[in-house]
Parts: C-alpha cells; structure tokens; sequence
C-alpha cells in the first residue's frame, strides 16, 4: 500500500474512534467525559443513570450508525462500479423500496386485518417490521438477481431496477390509502430513518451480520476492478461478467436488506461515500475504494448521527435529512476541488 | 521472425441467433492467419467485421464451422485460458477516471495475477516493458481521463501485449484519430506483429494505410462474401478494385469533413 493511501486510511480510523466518542458524550443530557470513558472500558460510572444513557441508549445508537453507514458505502460503491454510472446507489436496484413495501404491508394492512394496530405493539412490533423488511428486501433480490440472469445490458437491468422501485412505492400509496392514520404515521417514522430504533439485543445481532458480510463483499475487488473497464475488456481478461454481476448483486442487496431492515431506508450515504472516497485518495482500485468507502461511510454516518442529536433537536430530527444536508455540501466540495486540480487553475 | 499458423478458421458462419430465427452476416469463411503477420479487415459499415471479429474473439459463438487457435477449438478453451490466448482492444469507450496508465495496463496482467489482483514484481517488470514496446513509458503516471483518443487507444493496446497473448484482435483501432496517429498506431501494430511475432488482426477503414503495410487482407462485402489473400492477390483478381470503387462513392460524400482537420 502507497504511504498516502496508508496515512489516509489511519485518519479515517482516527476520525472514526473520535466521532464514536463523541455520540457517547454527547446529547440532550451531559455526561462527564471522564465518566464516558470509564463506562467505555467497563467501569461503573458515579450515576446510575448516566450509565444507562451511556451503555443502553448511546452505545447501540453508535454502533448502529458505524455499521450502517459501513454497510450502505460499501453497497454504493459495488452499485456504481457494476453500472458503471456514478448516480447509482445502494438502493437503485429497488431492493430498499422491497423492504419498504414488506414494512408497508405488516403495519398497514396489520390493523386493517388482524384488528390490531402493530405501531402499539412495542417491541413484538418492532421484530415483526424488522422480519418484514428483510423479506420485502430479498425478495425483491431474487426478482432482480433472476431478470439479470436473463437480460444482458446493464442499462437495461438498471432501468427494470428503478421500474420494481415505482411499482413497490406505488403499492406502499395504494396500502396507505386503505389504512388506519396511525398505522400510516408510524410507516412514515419508519421510512425517515434512525439509527436509534435498534434495540439492545438486535444491535448485536445486526453488528454481527454486518461484520460477516462485510468482509465477504472484499472478496469482489478483483471482479470489481476488472467490470471497470466495461465487459467486453473484462470478459477478454476472463471474468464471467454475467457471473460477476449476479454475484455483486447479490452481495449489495443483502447488505441493503439488512441495514434497511435494521435502521429504515437512510438515503445518500451509499451513493455520496464512494464519491468522497475517489476524490480523497484519487483512485479507482477497488483495494484501496473498499476499505477507504467502509470506513468514511462509518465515519460520516456517526458524524451525521452526531448532529441529528445536537442540543436543540433532541433527537427530533431524521437521520435522512441530516444524510443529505451534511452529506451533499462535503461531496461538491470534494468533486469541486478536485476539478480545479484536475484543470490547473 | 518465423511465422507459424496460429489460427485456423474453417468453413466459419458468423452472424446472431435471435428470437425471429438466425441472422447469419457472412458464411464460408475458411483461411489460416500465421504469427508474425498483420491481416487487415475492411469492409463497409455494416458489413459484419464487428461481428467477425467477436466471433473470433469467442464473444459470440460461430453459426457453423470452425475456430482453432493454437491447435485447440475455440470453444474448447475455459475463459481464464483464453484471457492468456487472445487480447482485444475493442471501440468500446470506457469513462475511467482516477486509474494511472500504468494501472490500467497492469489490468492486462489480471489472467495471472492471484485473488486480490496483486501485481508481483515480475508483473510490474512486464507491464514497464509493455509501456516501453509502444513507447508510453512517459505516460506511466498520468491518469487515463487525461489522455487524446490516440494516446487512450497506444495504452489499451499496450494492455493487450501486458496481457501476454500470441494473438491480438482489434476493432477498428485507427477510428477517431488524426492522420499521424493513424500512421503511428498502423506502424506500431506492424512492428508488434513482425517484430514481436504477435498474430495481429484488426479491422479498419483506412484502406490507403491499410494496403500500404498490411499482409493480408480480408475484404468483408454486404452481400456476405469475404475475399482473403494478400493485397497483390486482391488487386489481381479485381476485387480490391471494386471495393475502391465503392469506398470511393463514400469518401465523395465525406470529404468536405477532411477540410478542416
């Protein structure tokens, strides 16, 4: 690994450790920094209270963010690189709208059948949309990993992916429109995104499922690297493009499933991250991309958790909103710059 | 240089099986192509040399006939055997950004790199003197957005020799360029073949430049038919004439666009 590369990548880490720190320090109630420290390392902190905050609320809260945020960024960059177009995202394949519209149907049509509203179900309710997303998400997978098989452009499959996006939307308004208004309310907090909604014990099972898949999707760099150069190059060199595809679908849309399923459909990151990571260490070698896309994709979703819980918010304010309203100046002002670089001026 | 027979086609149909039955673009092919040589392929637009040329580069499969390369079928050889037989450098364009010259010819290296695509030293050493072959050494570090259509096309060219394959196929490679870089890409490809014994066969529609330095030619007519031998044989035999004439017709209609270059 080249020494910028390298140095890079410690200043990600570093940012990461910091920012992890930070969304245990901070929010609407102050705890001692020192107190935070000792909780972190297992002690037992002067207040009782500070210590639930600590461990029960803001712990998950950030190990959530850190794995999201990993997770989208990585299924942004494999998305772009796949479609070799640079406005493609972790959801363009429509799989995100698939756990919306598993989410949509377990609590709209909950209420309206089982003459039970699921939003008053607490944490049952909470498992149940989790089971739904994830179903939603991977079947709508299947659906694409299946019409890749037979169709052969990329554009093509890109455009069925946007297509499988507008009707499940289109089936999500029709199950609003028939449901109760709190069931419609509670579908709309799910769909803003939070990495808060995680519980205790899911946090570990969902950091866990991250911290396999994530390390699995590494082994496409080299199929990655060679889809770059368009599959007629990489075929010659001997890659299995048809193959290649499916399987780099195959591993975004599970990641995309889970983080969906886990925290809502949190826009932006996926497809600004690998942006960020391209102009930062201006490469497009996926061994360098991955784990740069991994880390700055943790980073700035803790950064963007961070704020969306600053004094004054209270924890009022979507991770959606704040994904593209911190996200979207920081990566013009990377493009932006290195054009002039790239032009001299 | 010596030459040795390294492709054999027999008796080739090319053309595309579809949904409305098979459209075959040319039939009867039958010729060997020998190392240490340069074929030229020219034909009209339209007239099938892309398709040819992804038949041969086992892109598509033939209609009837044969291929062998090397002695073994074409469609015997497994995919990452065949990335170390035959290189292409194709028209498709591909937008890359932030990936070095040498990066991007080090990706010919692919077939015989391990899993994470690591170059060892011994392939670092190849794609240098890949560069230094077409004379890009210079260009080492730039950055392939960087770089006119003529230098894009010498590095892609340059992937296919890191690529190490007797064999290179190129579609079309002197298109978009200006008359020097023409000459220079049609010269370096001469060299590559008589010099280096690489089997070069690439499709072109600079006939003038073609006939000056080219082997052999294949001429590809709409109608189906394909007339090979060398250009003496083909100016004998009338058919190269007849192609002139038409190319001719062509050039009439283009020519005020040669004006300004």
């Amino acid at each position: 690994m080249k020494r910028p590369v390298a140095v890079g990548m410690i200043l990600l880490g570093v940012a990461i450790l910091v920012l992890f720190f930070l969304n245990l320090l901070l929010g609407s109630v102050s705890v001692p920094a020192g107190q935070v420290w000792k909780v972190l390392w297992g002690g037992e902190a002067d207040n009782a209270i500070w210590q639930n905050i600590v461990l029960k609320s803001r712990f998950p809260q950030a190990l959530t963010a850190l794995a999201a945020g990993a997770g989208l960024s990585v299924a942004g960059l494999q998305m772009q690189t796949v479609f070799r177009n640079p406005l493609a995202g972790p959801s363009v394949l429509g799989v995100s709208s698939g756990a919306s519209l598993g989410v949509a149907f377990v609590v709209l049509l909950s209420g309206r059948l089982g003459g039970v509203a699921l939003s008053r179900l607490g944490y049952m309710g909470e498992f149940a949309m989790t089971v739904a997303a994830i179903i939603g998400a991977l079947a709508i997978m299947l659906l694409i990993v299946w019409v890749a098989q037979k169709v052969r452009g990329n554009v093509t499959l890109l455009i069925i992916g946007v297509m499988i996006g507008y009707v499940a939307t289109a089936i999500i308004g029709v199950l609003k429109f028939f449901s109760a208004e709190e069931d419609v309310r509670a579908y709309v907090v799910w769909g803003l995104g939070s990495f808060a909604r995680v519980s205790g014990g899911q946090v570990m099972t969902f950091v866990a499922i991250m911290a396999i898949l994530l390390p699995l999707s590494f082994l496409l760099v080299k199929t990655l690297n060679l889809l770059l150069l368009g599959d007629g190059y990489a075929r010659n060199l001997g890659l299995n493009v048809r193959r290649a595809r499916i399987w780099v679908i195959t591993c975004t849309g599970v990641l995309v499933a889970i983080v969906t399923a886990y925290c809502g459909p949190i826009s932006f990151l996926g497809l600004a991250v690998p942006h960020l990571c391209r102009g930062i260490f201006r490469t497009s070698d996926h061994r360098v991309l991955m784990p740069a896309s991994l880390l700055a994709g943790a980073a700035l979703a803790l950064l963007c958790n961070l704020i969306a819980r600053m004094p004054g918010f209270e924890g009022a304010l979507p991770v959606n909103s704040v994904t593209a309203l911190i996200g979207a100046p920081v990566v013009a002002v990377v493009l932006f710059k290195r054009r002039r670089e790239d032009t001299g001026e | 240089m010596k030459r040795e027979e390294t492709i054999r086609i027999d008796g080739l149909s090319i053309g595309y099986t579809g949904k409305h039955g098979v459209k075959t673009v040319s039939e009867g092919i039958t010729d060997t192509i020998r190392s240490g040589e340069l074929t030229c392929l020219l034909g009209e637009n339209g007239a099938g040399k892309s398709t040819l040329l992804r038949t041969l580069a086992g892109f598509l499969p033939p209609l009837a006939g044969s291929i062998s390369i090397l002695g073994k079928p074409l469609k015997e050889y497994r995919e990452k055997e065949l990335a170390t037989v035959i290189g292409v450098v194709l028209t498709e364009k591909n937008n890359l950004q932030n990936m070095t010259v040498e990066e991007l010819v080090g990706m010919g290296r692919s077939p015989y790199t391990g899993f994470w695509g690591r170059l060892s030293a011994e392939d670092r050493r190849k794609v240098g003197a890949s560069l230094d072959l077409v004379g890009i050494a210079f260009l080492r570090d730039r950055l392939v957005q960087t770089l006119s259509d003529g230098e894009r096309q010498k590095v892609m060219i340059a992937k296919a020799l890191a690529q190490e394959t007797p064999v290179i196929f190129l579609d079309e490679p002197t298109a978009f360029l200006d008359y020097p870089s023409k000459v220079e890409i049609l010269h370096l490809l001469y060299r590559l073949s008589h010099e280096a014994g690489k089997t070069v066969f690439l499709s072109t529609h600079d006939l003038e430049l073609a006939l000056q330095i080219t082997d052999r030619i294949w001429l590809m007519d709409k109608g189906g038919g394909v007339h090979i031998g060398t250009p003496e044989d083909l100016t004998r035999d009338g058919s190269l004439d007849r192609f002139f004439n038409l190319a001719d017709r062509e050039k009439r209609i283009s020519i005020h666009f040669d004006l300004n270059p």
